[in-house]
C-alpha cells in the first residue's frame, strides 16, 4: 500500500484567514515551545512568564522592547516593498552592514565635528549605502539574470568582511587596546534618546512615519499598485505596461535604504561607534516580522514588537533559566515554521490517499 | 442494441458549484453518442467520472449492466474505456512511436508496437510516419496520433473530448470518417461538443446537458441546428449582422513585411507578414491554434521587446519600437487570449483591473496619487453598459463567469475609446450569450469607425463579424478575402495551408 499526498488548491481561499494565520502561528509557537522546556526540565509557565512577561515588566525592559522592535520594523518595512513584488532580498543584514559603514563612516571622520548637520548626514549617507548596496544584486538581475536570492545573501558575508577591514585597520580606534573597534562617534553623531536614563531612540519614530508613508504609497499611488499587480501575476503587469526591471531597482533601493537606515540608528543610537558584531542578525529576522506582519505597515510593526520580545526573552532566559539564549532564535525559527505552515494549508488542501 | 454505459443519478459538486445534478442516461453500443452543452454545462465532468479521473460524489455506473468501480484511468482502461483528451499530453521531443510506447499499459516490444500501430493507421487512414519527431507534427496529427495511442488499448469505448475545436475544416471530415469506421467496426464514441452542426452530422444520439443537468437525450435524426441550439440554452440567440459593403478609404493600421527569426524550436517564425487595416474595418485572422498566432499578439502588444524585422505602421506613424504603454496612450487597445492573470488580474477587484489598462489615462491619476472616484465611476459605466453581472465593482475579477468577466475587459476597452482595438480569442469558452452581446458590440463599434483585428480558431465567428478575413497558417498569413463573396471550400484549403 502506497500512501499519496495530495495537494489541491483550494478555491475558497479565505483571506480573514490570511490575517490571522499569525496568530494561530504564534499560538502553535507556545504550544510546541513549552516542550522545549519540558525536555530541559523547567516549569512552561514559569519559563514563559520569564521568557515573554518579566523582560517588559519595567520600564527598562519596555524601552529595550522598542530598542530592538525598531530597526526590525524598519528594515522589514523596506523588504515588505521587495517581496510585494516577489523579488526576494535577503541581503538585509548586509545593508544594514553597509548603512553603518558609510554613515558611521562620516560620524568619524568628523570626529570633532559639533554642528547640528553632523546626524542629518550620518543618517542620510547610511541610508545611501545600504541602497547602495543594494542596487549591486539589483543590477545583476536585471542585466544577467542573476538569482538575488544568492547574490543578497553572499553581499551580506562581504559587507561583514569590509566593517571587519575597517574596525581592525583605518579606523580602529587608537587608545583602544587594540581591540577591534572604532572611536566613538561625537556627540553631535549620536541619535537622540526619548527618555533620559533609557535606549530607546528617536528611530521609533522614524520607524512610525516609513509604516504610515508605506502605507499610503501601497494603497493610494500607482507605485504601490505596480507591485501589487507584479506580485499577482507578472503577466498582467506586462499587459497593464510596467516596466519591471525598473519595479525591480526602485524596490531593492527602498529596501535596502531602510536597512542602512536602520544600521546606522543601531551604530549611533545604542552602540555609539564601529566595531564587529553590530547587529544580532536584525537583518535576517526581519524577513520574518515582514511575513509575520503579512507585508502590512501597520502588521510589521505589530510583529516587530513580538519578535523583539522573542531577543529580550532570550537574554533574560540565559540569566534566570541558565539555558542558551539561541532559545530566542528557535522561537523565531518556530514562528516562521508554523507561518508558513498555516499559509500552506490556507492556501491548499491536503489530503492522504 | 443494448446499452453498453448506464449513468444513473451522478453527482458531483465543486465548491460553489454543481458540475453534475443527478445525471442519467444510457449509451447504445456501437454508436455515436454526442454530449451537448455550453462551457460549464458539466460535460467534461461526466466523461471524467466515467474515465475514472474524477470522483463522483454519488450515483452509479453500469457498463454491459454490470456495476462498474472506476477508481483511475486505469481500472477505466481495464474496462475497455479510452480517452482522447481536448490538451494532448504528448513529449515534444520523442519521436511518434516512442510517444505511443509510452501510453501502453502492458510491455510491448517496439518493433511489435510499430507493427500495431502501421496497421491501425492503414485501417483506418491516418497519415502518421511513426519515427517523426512529435514537435514536426501539425495540430491534426497530433491528434491522430492521441487516437493511435487510446486505439492500441482495444478499446470498446472511446470518449473525445471536443476533438474538433483544434482542427481545420478538411481535417474535421476526415476525422469523422474515421470515427464512422471505427463505429462500424465495433467501438462505441462519446463525442463532445459544443458545435451544433456536427453533432447532427456526426451523432447518432445526443444527450443536452445544461447547468449540469441532463436536458433530454434524443436521437439526432430529427434535429437542425437551431432547434438544438434552443434546447441547450433553453433561449434563443440572434446572429449579429455585419453590413458588409461599406467602402473602406482611410488607412489605420499597416503591417509590412513582418518577419521574426527565433531559434527557439517551440515557437513559430512568422514569415513575410502583410496586412492592411481601414478605418471603421474588422479584420479576422483565422487559422488552427499554433500556426504563429501567440507570435504575432506579442508583437502587437509588444509586452517583452520580442524581436522582428519589418514595419508595424500606426496612423503613419512607425511603432515598431513603441513599448505596450506607448502604444496604448496611441488609442491601441488589447484584449488577451488569457483573461485571468493577463487582461485581467483575478485577485484584484473590478475596479483595480480597470486601473490595471487604464493607468496611462491622466484622468485617473492626480500627481503618483490614484484617482480611486473617477475609477469607480467607470467600472460602474463599465457594468452598466456591458450588461456585467455583479454586485458592484468591488467584485474580485476571478469570482465572476469567463462572459462576465469577457464582457467587462472588453468594456473596459471599448469606454477607452481606441482607434484600434485588437482582440485574441474574445468568445472563446464563455456562454452563448454573452458571446452574442461580445459579437453585437464588435460589430456596432466597427461601424462608428473604430478598426478591428480579431485573432481567432473560431471560423464560425469570424465569418459572423469580420469584413476580411487571412488565414494564419505556418507563421505566413495569405491574402485577405472578403467575407461578402467568401468561398467557404477555398477557406478550408487556406486553413491547410494551400495559398501562395
Amino acid at each position: 500500500m502506497v500512501f499519496l499526498i495530495k495537494v489541491q488548491l483550494r478555491e475558497d481561499y479565505s483571506n480573514l484567514i490570511f490575517y490571522l494565520s499569525p496568530l494561530v502561528a504564534v499560538a502553535l509557537t507556545l504550544f510546541f515551545g513549552s516542550f522545549i522546556f519540558l525536555i530541559l526540565d523547567l516549569s512552561p509557565i514559569e519559563s514563559f512568564k520569564i521568557f515573554f512577561i518579566s523582560p517588559i515588566s519595567n520600564s527598562y525592559g519596555i524601552s529595550e522592547l522598542f530598542v530592538k522592535a525598531t530597526p526590525l520594523a524598519i528594515i522589514a518595512l523596506g523588504l515588505s516593498y521587495c517581496f510585494k513584488n516577489n523579488i526576494y532580498n535577503i541581503g538585509a543584514e548586509g545593508q544594514l552592514t553597509m548603512g553603518a559603514i558609510f554613515g558611521g563612516g562620516i560620524g568619524l571622520l568628523f570626529n570633532d565635528s559639533t554642528s547640528v548637520f553632523l546626524l542629518p548626514s550620518m543618517i542620510l549617507f547610511g541610508a545611501l549605502g545600504g541602497a547602495f548596496w543594494a542596487t549591486i544584486p539589483a543590477i545583476l538581475k536585471t542585466k544577467f539574470n542573476t538569482n538575488e536570492i544568492l547574490t543578497s545573501l553572499m553581499l551580506t558575508y562581504v559587507a561583514l568582511f569590509i566593517l571587519d577591514y575597517f574596525v581592525v585597520g583605518p579606523w580602529k580606534d587608537p587608545a583602544g587596546y587594540g581591540l577591534p573597534k572604532s572611536m566613538p562617534f561625537p556627540d553631535a553623531g549620536r541619535l537622540p534618546v526619548l527618555i533620559d536614563g533609557l535606549r530607546v531612540h528617536i528611530g521609533v519614530y522614524f520607524a512610525l512615519i516609513i509604516s504610515l508613508i508605506t502605507y499610503i504609497i501601497y494603497n493610494r499611488t500607482l507605485f504601490g499598485f505596480k507591485l501589487k499587480v507584479t506580485g499577482l501575476s507578472s503577466k498582467a503587469s506586462q499587459y497593464a505596461g510596467f516596466k519591471y526591471k525598473n519595479l525591480i531597482f526602485y524596490t531593492f533601493i527602498i529596501s535596502g535604504a531602510c536597512a542602512g537606515l536602520a544600521g546606522l540608528f543601531e551604530v549611533s543610537g545604542p552602540i555609539g561607534l564601529l566595531y564587529r558584531d553590530i547587529s544580532p542578525n536584525y537583518g535576517f529576522t526581519a524577513i520574518i516580522v515582514a511575513f509575520l506582519g503579512r507585508l502590512n505597515p501597520f502588521g510589521i510593526i505589530l510583529s516587530s514588537l513580538l519578535i523583539a520580545l522573542t531577543y529580550l526573552g532570550a537574554e533574560d532566559a540565559q540569566l534566570f533559566l541558565k539555558i542558551p539564549s539561541a532559545v530566542g532564535f528557535v522561537f523565531q525559527g518556530l514562528v516562521l515554521f508554523f507561518l508558513l505552515g498555516t499559509d500552506f494549508l490556507n492556501k491548499y488542501k491536503v489530503f492522504i490517499k | 442494441m443494448q446499452s453498453i454505459v448506464e449513468f444513473k443519478n451522478i453527482f458531483k459538486s465543486y465548491p460553489g458549484v454543481i458540475a453534475n445534478d443527478d445525471v442519467s442516461f444510457n449509451i447504445k453500443e456501437q454508436s455515436i453518442h454526442a454530449i451537448l452543452g455550453e462551457n460549464g454545462a458539466g460535460k467534461s465532468t461526466l466523461v471524467k467520472i466515467l474515465y475514472g479521473h474524477v470522483k463522483p460524489d454519488s450515483g452509479e455506473i453500469l457498463i454491459d449492466s454490470d456495476l462498474a468501480i472506476i477508481n483511475s484511468p486505469s481500472t477505466a482502461k481495464n474496462l475497455g474505456i479510452n480517452m482522447v483528451f481536448q490538451h494532448f499530453s504528448l513529449f515534444e521531443s520523442l519521436t511518434v512511436a516512442e510517444n505511443l510506447i509510452l501510453g501502453m499499459n502492458e510491455n510491448i516490444s517496439l518493433t511489435k508496437l510499430k507493427d500495431n500501430s502501421k496497421t491501425i493507421c492503414d485501417k483506418y487512414g491516418f497519415n502518421l510516419n511513426l519515427n517523426s519527431p512529435i514537435s514536426s507534427l501539425s495540430v491534426g496529427q497530433r491528434q491522430s496520433v492521441e487516437i493511435v495511442r487510446s486505439l492500441l488499448n482495444n478499446p470498446k469505448i472511446l470518449i473525445m473530448d471536443e476533438p474538433t475545436s483544434v482542427l481545420t475544416p478538411d481535417e474535421i471530415s476526415k476525422l469523422f470518417k474515421i470515427i464512422k469506421k471505427l463505429v462500424k467496426d465495433g467501438l462505441t464514441v462519446i463525442f463532445i461538443s459544443h458545435k451544433l452542426e456536427e453533432i447532427i452530422n456526426l451523432s447518432d444520439y445526443v444527450t443536452i446537458m445544461r447547468n449540469g443537468k441532463v436536458v433530454s437525450t434524443i436521437s439526432t435524426q430529427n434535429e437542425d441546428p437551431e432547434t438544438l441550439g434552443y434546447k441547450m440554452l433553453g433561449y434563443k440567440v440572434s446572429k449579429a449582422k455585419q453590413i458588409s459593403n461599406i467602402n473602406f478609404s482611410k488607412d489605420i493600421f499597416n503591417i509590412k513585411n513582418l518577419s521574426t527569426q527565433s531559434k527557439d524550436p517551440f515557437t513559430i517564425n512568422l514569415n513575410k507578414i502583410d496586412l492592411n487595416l481601414k478605418k471603421g474595418q474588422i479584420f479576422g485572422i483565422a487559422g488552427v491554434a499554433g500556426n504563429g498566432q501567440k507570435e504575432l499578439m506579442e508583437i502587437l502588444l509588444n509586452e517583452n521587446d520580442y524581436e522582428f524585422s519589418g514595419d508595424i505602421i500606426f496612423k503613419d506613424l512607425n511603432i515598431n519600437n513603441l513599448s505596450t504603454f506607448q502604444r496604448k496612450s496611441l488609442s491601441i487597445s488589447y484584449v488577451t487570449e488569457e483573461r485571468l492573470g493577463h487582461s485581467a488580474v483575478p485577485e484584484m477587484s473590478l475596479s483595480e483591473n480597470i486601473f490595471l489598462s487604464m493607468n496611462h489615462k491622466s484622468e485617473f491619476k492626480k500627481g503618483d496619487f490614484i484617482n480611486f472616484e473617477k475609477i469607480n465611476s467607470y467600472a460602474s459605466d463599465v457594468i452598466k453598459n456591458f450588461n456585467v453581472d455583479t454586485p458592484s465593482y468591488n467584485v474580485k475579477a476571478g469570482k465572476l463567469s469567463g462572459g462576465n468577466l469577457q464582457k467587462f475587459i472588453i468594456g473596459r476597452e471599448i469606454m477607452s475609446n481606441p482607434e484600434l482595438l485588437i482582440l485574441s480569442q474574445p468568445t472563446w469558452g464563455i456562454d452563448a450569450g454573452s458571446e452574442a452581446f461580445i459579437k453585437k458590440t464588435i460589430v456596432e463599434l466597427s461601424q462608428k469607425g473604430v478598426s478591428i483585428i480579431i485573432i481567432s480558431h473560431d471560423l464560425d465567428e469570424l465569418l459572423e463579424v469580420c469584413h476580411q478575413i487571412s488565414v494564419l497558417y505556418e507563421g505566413s498569413l495569405s491574402n485577405p478575402l472578403n467575407v461578402k463573396d467568401i468561398n467557404i471550400s477555398k477557406l478550408g484549403k487556406y486553413m491547410g495551408g494551400l495559398f501562395d
